[in-house]
């Protein structure tokens, strides 16, 4: 990953709280998984920035060694990789998920 | 890549491990890993496990894998 894209990803990171990477945007969403996540993060009410992925090439490759994670949806709250659909979907339903954006705002 | 190719790598890197993936289509994925080695461990992390185990396979010849990962005391409690 050559050092741009690195700093572009950290910018992101630290520009926005509640970052989600996905395929698509929040209302096109381009793959199941991304819209699952994105209703998520809607239902809890949170506020949240998006990449779409598949107009950032360049994004792509790299953040899945960036974060060692290798799918996408990817959420990041605080600059940290919470997880993929799986993971947002679990923490929605245990509550988790509305705690972390709430002690976000 | 069908559903047993995936569960068998699962269990070369996991041998431990109960394991049953689903999937008809060849590029999506369902998989139920059971395994002491997750005790202690978050969620990430214990999804990055298995995907270790995949390698250069996630994201590419493996679109998506929807994991569920438990210990076998958390399966128990249903």
């Amino acid at each position: 990953m050559n050092e741009e894209t690195k700093q572009k990803i950290e910018q992101q990171l630290r520009d926005n709280p509640v970052l989600l990477y996905m395929k698509g945007s929040p209302d096109f969403p381009m793959c199941g998984f991304s819209a699952q996540t994105v209703a998520a993060l809607r239902a809890v009410e949170a506020e949240f920035a998006h990449v779409n992925i598949l107009e950032e090439p360049d994004l792509r490759e790299a953040l899945k060694a960036y974060s060692n994670w290798p799918t996408y949806p990817q959420l990041y709250i605080n600059g940290e990789l919470v997880g993929g659909c799986d993971i947002a979907v679990e923490m929605y339903n245990s509550g988790e998920l509305k705690k972390m954006v709430a002690a976000n705002d | 890549m069908n559903a047993d190719a995936v569960a068998a790598l699962i269990r070369e890197a996991m041998p431990d491990a109960r394991i049953e993936v689903r999937g008809d289509d060849g590029v999506h994925f369902e998989a139920l890993v059971v395994s002491e080695r997750f005790e202690g461990q978050a969620t990430l992390q214990r999804h990055r496990t298995v995907y270790a185990a995949l390698g250069e396979l996630m994201g590419r010849e493996i679109h998506a894998m929807s994991l569920q990962t438990l210990t076998p005391a958390e399966l128990d409690a249903g």
